[in-house]
């Protein structure tokens, strides 16, 4: 689950993290306001979204605005705010459409002597979490990490004992980070190991951490994602969700127990399980496709989920064609196959569908399908149902 | 012969008074595993489908001898479950569980990782079977046939596929082992890989990868030096974009790795036949047998 920054630098304020005072306005007399209130020469404004690259990232219809800028007064804090709030912004990472900003951050400036970037991850080879660090701050991480990879320093750490003081000074030193600056750095780095566990994260990002003109380390800026699995036990955490910023369709089949991804082709897929999934994907690729979406209706799931599932496909209107692909095992054939008849009753079919059929029941399953009203293409293996779906979809 | 489980491994399951984990023992008993009996704490004493019941793994293994565990605990309890198991002296511990929070198994890990005679297989997997002998997890028993092929995968379903295109090319499997979706899992490719290679009964191996993660790169670079037997591959997620997890908690591109495009390279430059379709994934396994 992504947060974002405004949320994340107040859960590392929490935890004794040293960041920039900022104040979060949803109007533009609020960011006045808050400039007011920090009482500084300069302020940042910078947009609030779930995606990165907000610096370099323009308004739809304002190209001249950036996501995040300098403003040196009130009137400049609120002319910004006024710029960007309700507007869409696009960068690298939101698509052509951009996202829409419903509020901004006001942050004091800082005097910043030097930039770099620290990012925590669980290292899977390893099996523990991982704290990296680089001189390299303000860059794409991933771009430091194929061009100059030498320049990206790694301490794994235990999440019961924490980072260790000797490794925090064995950083500094890769980092030419010395004098009071050591002690500073001390303080930063096992504090934001401690929050990586106690939050049960699975990314936390500091790009850049700067180094201010008197020593100190202040995050810039912050990123957090949470390990979905472990919000069973962070009720708190799970209220900051903003269901805004997600994919409305994803949002739905969520709440219904699926896992969707939209994608951009014109073929909708139904599928069980997570493998079989992007395999459907794929095979509809190599013979000439494009997969609208990734869906794994699961293991578990009833016919009101299913019909729920093809809800879900139907409503998107790139969608020229389905392909169910099932391969029983817990899940039942009947299930399917009693679902695509309600599917049809509840919502109708205006889009051709091809069937797979395989596994647990397939027999009954084909039966009922065979026997009801609905218009299927039936396949008998992937490489047919490929064909047949792609053809479909013209 | 057969990986991991045979026709005498004595088997648990912990949490077997809930619904599922009552309707797998089911399904394994059927199969014609050796179920001996079931672990819920504050339940013991109990019987489910006429097993015994008991409140600890280490009762179990006491009074029935049980070797083996299914564990099918809500994800907060989990790694809890797996521990009891070890500390108790299983040594097959099979975790079917899904939604477990990484840091649990990172803990987890730290404990089994040195331990050559305990084999954690999953969390989110669908379990291990040697077919005609023994099944502890929830894959459909049926579509299974006794013979040379070792199967892995991280994925369930496209397990079941990959086993039906198998069967129905008069190809049989020695043992089939869902590793499972998540980041941090018991056992990798590698631990398989050694166990495939020294088993008598195995004389191909066919494994299912996924994006995300490394470990089919680490996987490839350890067949290339150490595994003599012919090996077919499929990796699901070419098409998968990056930064969305796919389902599977493990199955991410993040930071521009993990894609499709560099596992089948390492797989390719491995010497192992990749399967390009999942349509193709028994025939491929045949390919790499006649070479």
């Amino acid at each position: 689950m992504k947060i974002h920054e405004y949320q994340a630098k107040e859960l590392l304020r929490r935890a004794k993290v040293a960041v920039p005072e900022s104040i979060v306005a949803r109007t533009p007399a609020e960011a006045a306001a808050a400039f007011k209130k920090l009482a500084g020469e300069v302020a940042v404004v910078k947009a609030q979204i779930h995606a990165g690259g907000r610096g370099k990232g323009t308004i739809k219809t304002n190209p001249d605005q950036r996501g995040v800028q300098l403003v040196k007064s009130a009137d400049e804090a609120e002319k910004v705010a006024k710029n960007i709030l309700g507007h869409e912004l696009v960068t690298i990472q939101t698509g052509p459409d951009g996202k829409t900003v419903n509020q901004v951050l006001v942050e004091a400036g800082c005097n910043i002597a030097r930039e770099l970037y620290l990012g925590i991850v669980i290292d899977r080879a390893v099996g523990l979490p991982v704290l990296m660090a680089s001189s390299e701050g303000g860059m794409n991480i991933e771009d430091v990490a194929a061009k100059t990879p030498e320049l990206i320093f790694k301490e794994h750490f235990d999440p019961d004992t924490g980072l260790q003081a000797y490794q925090v000074r064995k950083l500094c030193h890769k980092l030419a980070i010395t004098g009071k600056s050591v002690r500073s750095a001390d303080a930063f780095m096992r504090s934001l190991c401690k929050l990586f566990v106690e939050l049960d994260c699975s990314l936390v990002e500091i790009n850049p951490l700067v180094v201010s003109a008197e020593g100190d380390l202040i995050a810039l800026d912050a990123k957090i994602t949470f390990d979905d699995n472990a919000m069973i036990r962070h009720a708190d955490l799970a209220e900051l969700r903003d269901i805004a910023e997600e994919d409305p369709a994803e949002v739905r089949a969520g709440q219904a127990g699926l896992s969707y991804v939209q994608l951009e082709g014109n073929i909708g897929c139904l599928v069980n399980g997570a493998g079989l999934a992007m395999s459907t994907m794929d095979l509809i690729k190599l013979h000439g496709g494009e997969p609208a979406n990734f869906l794994d209706v699961g293991g578990g799931a009833q016919v009101d989920q299913v019909t729920e599932a093809f809800r879900i496909l139907l409503a998107d209107k790139n969608v020229k064609a389905v392909l169910v692909n099932i391969f029983g095992g817990i899940m039942r054939c009947t299930t399917i196959a009693n679902a695509v008849v309600e599917a049809y009753k509840q919502v109708g079919f205006n889009v051709p569908l091809v069937v797979r059929l395989e596994g647990t029941e397939v027999a009954e399953g084909r039966k009922i399908l065979s026997e009801s009203d609905v218009d299927i293409i039936t396949a008998t293996d992937l490489t047919d149902a490929a064909n047949k779906v792609v053809a479909a979809a013209g | 012969m057969s990986i991991l489980i045979n026709k005498n491994t004595r088997v648990i399951c912990q949490g077997i008074t809930g619904k599922v984990g009552e309707f797998h023992t089911k399904g394994c008993l059927e199969y014609g595993t050796k179920m001996v009996g079931g672990v819920t704490p504050g339940k013991g004493g109990q019987k489910v489908l006429d097993l015994p019941v008991f409140d600890t793994v280490i009762e179990a293994v006491e009074k029935e001898g049980a070797d083996a565990t299914m564990i099918f605990v809500p994800p907060a309890f989990t790694a809890d479950a797996i521990l009891e198991a070890v500390d108790a002296g299983i040594k097959v511990v099979i975790a079917i569980t899904e939604g477990v929070p990484v840091l649990d198994m990172v803990r987890v890990y730290d404990v089994i990782k040195d331990r050559d005679d305990v084999r954690l297989v999953g969390p989110n997997c669908p379990g291990v079977i040697t077919p005609d002998e023994c099944k502890i997890g929830i894959m459909p028993g049926y579509i299974h046939k006794k013979g040379p092929v070792g199967v892995m995968s991280r994925s369930g379903t496209l397990t079941y596929e990959a086993v039906w295109q198998l069967s129905e090319l008069g190809l049989g499997q020695s043992t089939c082992v869902g590793l499972g979706g998540d980041p941090i899992v018991g056992t990798s490719f590698i631990d398989l890989l050694k166990l495939y290679e020294a088993d008598g009964e195995t004389e191909a191996i066919i494994m299912m990868g996924e994006i995300g993660g490394t470990a089919e790169e680490e996987a490839a670079a350890f067949a290339k030096e150490h595994v003599t037997k012919p090996m077919a591959a499929f990796i699901a997620g070419r098409t998968a974009p990056p930064g969305k997890r796919m389902g599977h908690a493990g199955a991410i591109i993040s930071g521009g790795k993990g894609t499709a495009t560099e596992k089948i390279a390492a797989l390719e430059y491995a010497g192992i036949e990749v399967a390009q379709s999942p349509a193709d994934m028994g025939a491929a396994v045949k390919r790499a047998m006649s070479r």
